[in-house]
């Protein structure tokens, strides 16, 4: 489509999408290789979440092109689709299964078919035993396995959550605000889990924590009033005067 | 692989409902058909037939529940599809009236000669074969629920919208069932039957047949759903239930399911509405009443929403209660069963089966869901 999308995982350019006259996104353009964690900073309103909304397929934006893996037209999926591609997402407020088991919970959001008849049908097979063990030894909940998720500290939900996203195997992650609610050694290991999980796969972290930024060490990219105002490292954003306007001016 | 997998599918209590619902196909029509009169254990044919009934209504609350209490599909039209499976069931028994009927026109049924018709309408054929008119019993509402589904479900219509627009659709059929030229004779519906597979549907082997047939469908409808309910379907559906757009953005594609499940309990509906005509004798539009369908929300409300075994024994006793309160404070029923949902609604979120959990077991589980679902049940009702 189009040639300078080629090689990049992720590929927005020019995308705009409106509510109600209410310019959410604004002529958005930005470019994430394969491989590459990114964080995303902003203050409240500047787009970020709606942002998620377009890339998982949730929001159709107006104008402009969403590319994946340099060619598949996001615009174009629903969400399911685009989660089978390869996108998985993280939440905000920790979303799980709150009625299933903690297992449970990473069993549903393990790879696989996804069909209604395949899943009426569908009988564990150890491999998918093995798999589920070791991701529950990840997110260290192996002892909670048979658990409501409802009984879960709101920690314990945002690791469930972050395994469940793991379970499926994305090779693009976007993540909304993570360390959200967690106690700063939550928040501590959380960051070095998410780095151990970019070592594999690329993440998008949307976030407001600038400790929490920092302690991630990656490339940053403002928005503000929908568009991109600065990006690079987190000490080069953090002396662009108009970052500082945005943040504290007004 | 289908027979195991359902076998499978039953816990233990899964298991003690089917055992109770096989020995009570055996027992109830033994104690009408062999014990004499004047025993204690005597069972008349009008208690017969009326708890063959009610176990057609509990094939409906099964059905209800399924998408209700598992998907969280608050169906305020599932009569709609009971009422279908009824008409289609009375049409094979009209048919098998023949001749026999007051103008002794040996196809038409009595009510086309009346309106001067001269030939059987085009969906009429087929009903005189009792093959076609069972497949029909099941195919009619899960052809209709699948398309209302597919619509639905593809432009994500949810929650109190979804409830509201099924109870459009049954009020809709209940006013199309009341025209004379929709050719279901109207008002006063199908009746007079006379046989039903050569048996003559009056006689008492005939009405122990029914109850029997009716036993054994809810043991099976009961087994099927827990084999749904029970597989990683079920618990997509559950998932849907809880978090829908999560399930979504986990890559499942949420319509299919819903509509699986949606167009499986139609189904499961529209076969317990068959056992139902023949049961009590006639079908006319009232079953397509909107408060029809709500009053089958409420049995699965009391007797416990999601939970398979709640809704059998919510239809049983609230209809049980009914048939009591309707003898001898007729004025006083609605009433009653308005108060028995608000009190369900506020303090037995799980109905009869979570009151059961947590007082003689003990285990009380830990469910959050059901309060939210049942105030939207209030607020469409």
């Amino acid at each position: 489509m189009t040639g300078k999308a080629e090689g990049s995982l992720l590929y927005l350019d020019d995308v705009s999408v409106s509510f109600d006259g209410f310019r959410a996104i604004n002529r958005l353009s930005l470019v994430l290789e394969p491989g590459e964690m990114r964080a995303i900073i902003g203050p409240n309103g500047a787009g970020k979440t709606t942002m998620m909304d377009i890339i998982t397929g949730k929001t159709r934006p107006d104008t402009g092109d969403v590319l994946f893996d340099g060619s598949v037209d996001l615009t174009r999926l629903d969400e399911a689709a685009i989660a089978n591609l390869g996108i998985g997402r993280k939440f905000q407020k920790p979303t799980v299964f709150e009625s299933h088991s903690v297992e449970d919970n990473i069993a549903l959001a393990l790879k696989g078919r996804r069909g209604a008849l395949a899943a009426l049908f569908h009988r564990r097979s150890a491999a998918e035993q093995g798999r589920i063990d070791a991701l529950l030894a990840t997110i260290r909940l192996s002892d909670k396995r048979d658990l409501l998720a409802a009984r879960l500290s709101h920690g314990q939900k945002q690791w469930l959550e972050i395994g469940m996203l793991l379970a499926q195997e994305p090779r693009l992650l976007l993540v909304d605000e993570p360390a959200a609610g967690m106690t700063d050694a939550e928040t501590a290991e959380t960051a070095i889990l998410l780095k151990e999980i970019a070592k594999t796969q690329s993440v998008v972290v949307v976030e407001h924590d600038m400790t929490f930024v920092r302690a991630l060490g990656v490339k940053v990219t403002v928005l503000h009033e929908g568009s991109v105002l600065a990006e690079g490292s987190l000490d080069a954003v953090s002396a662009n005067p108009k970052v500082i306007e945005v943040y504290l001016g007004r | 692989m289908i027979t195991t997998f359902l076998i499978d599918s039953l816990d233990r209590r899964g298991r003690v409902v089917v055992a109770l619902l096989v020995a009570l196909a055996l027992l109830v029509p033994a104690g009408n058909l062999l014990v004499p009169e004047g025993s204690a254990f005597h069972v008349s044919t009008y208690q017969l037939t009326l708890c063959g009934k009610y176990l057609t209504y509990a094939l409906l609350a099964l059905s209800v529940d399924l998408v209700w209490g598992y998907c969280g599909i608050l169906s305020l039209g599932h009569g709609a599809f009971f009422a279908l499976g009824g008409y289609a069931m009375g049409m094979y028994l009209m048919r098998q009236i023949g001749s026999r009927g007051v103008y002794a026109d040996p196809v038409l049924p009595d009510f086309m000669v009346f309106l001067n018709w001269k030939e059987l309408p085009w969906f009429w054929q087929g009903f005189d074969m009792a093959w076609y008119a069972f497949l029909m019993v099941a195919l009619v509402p899960g052809v209709l629920a699948f398309l209302f589904g597919w619509l639905s479900f593809r432009s994500r219509v949810t929650g109190v919208y979804l409830s509201i627009i099924t109870q459009a659709l049954t009020y809709a059929l209940l006013l199309a069932f009341f025209r004379n030229d929709m050719g279901f004779g109207g008002n006063n519906g199908l009746t007079d039957f006379k046989d039903i597979l050569g048996f003559p549907i009056q006689a008492p082997g005939t009405r122990a047949a029914l109850f029997s047939a009716s036993a054994l469908m809810l043991a099976l409808g009961f087994v099927v759903a827990s084999a749904v309910v029970r597989s990683k379907l079920g618990k997509v559906l559950i998932a849907i239930r809880d978090a829908e757009s999560r399930t979504r953005f986990i890559g499942y594609r949420v319509e299919h399911y819903k509509l699986f499940v949606w167009t499986l309990s139609a189904a499961m509906a529209g076969i317990a509405g068959a056992l139902y005509v023949p049961q009590v004798g006639i079908i006319n539009p009232s079953e397509f009443d909107p408060a029809a369908s709500i009053e089958a929300v409420i049995w699965v409300a009391v007797g416990g929403r999601g939970t398979l075994v709640g809704p059998l024994i919510g239809a049983v006793a609230v209809n049980f209660g009914k048939t009591w309160f309707t003898g001898v404070l007729p004025e006083v029923w609605l009433y009653a069963l308005g108060a028995l949902f608000v009190v369900v609604t506020l303090f037995l979120p799980r109905g009869i089966v979570g009151l059961w959990e947590t007082v003689v077991t003990g285990r009380s589980k830990p469910a959050k869901e059901p309060d939210e679902a049942g105030e939207k049940a209030g607020e469409a009702a």
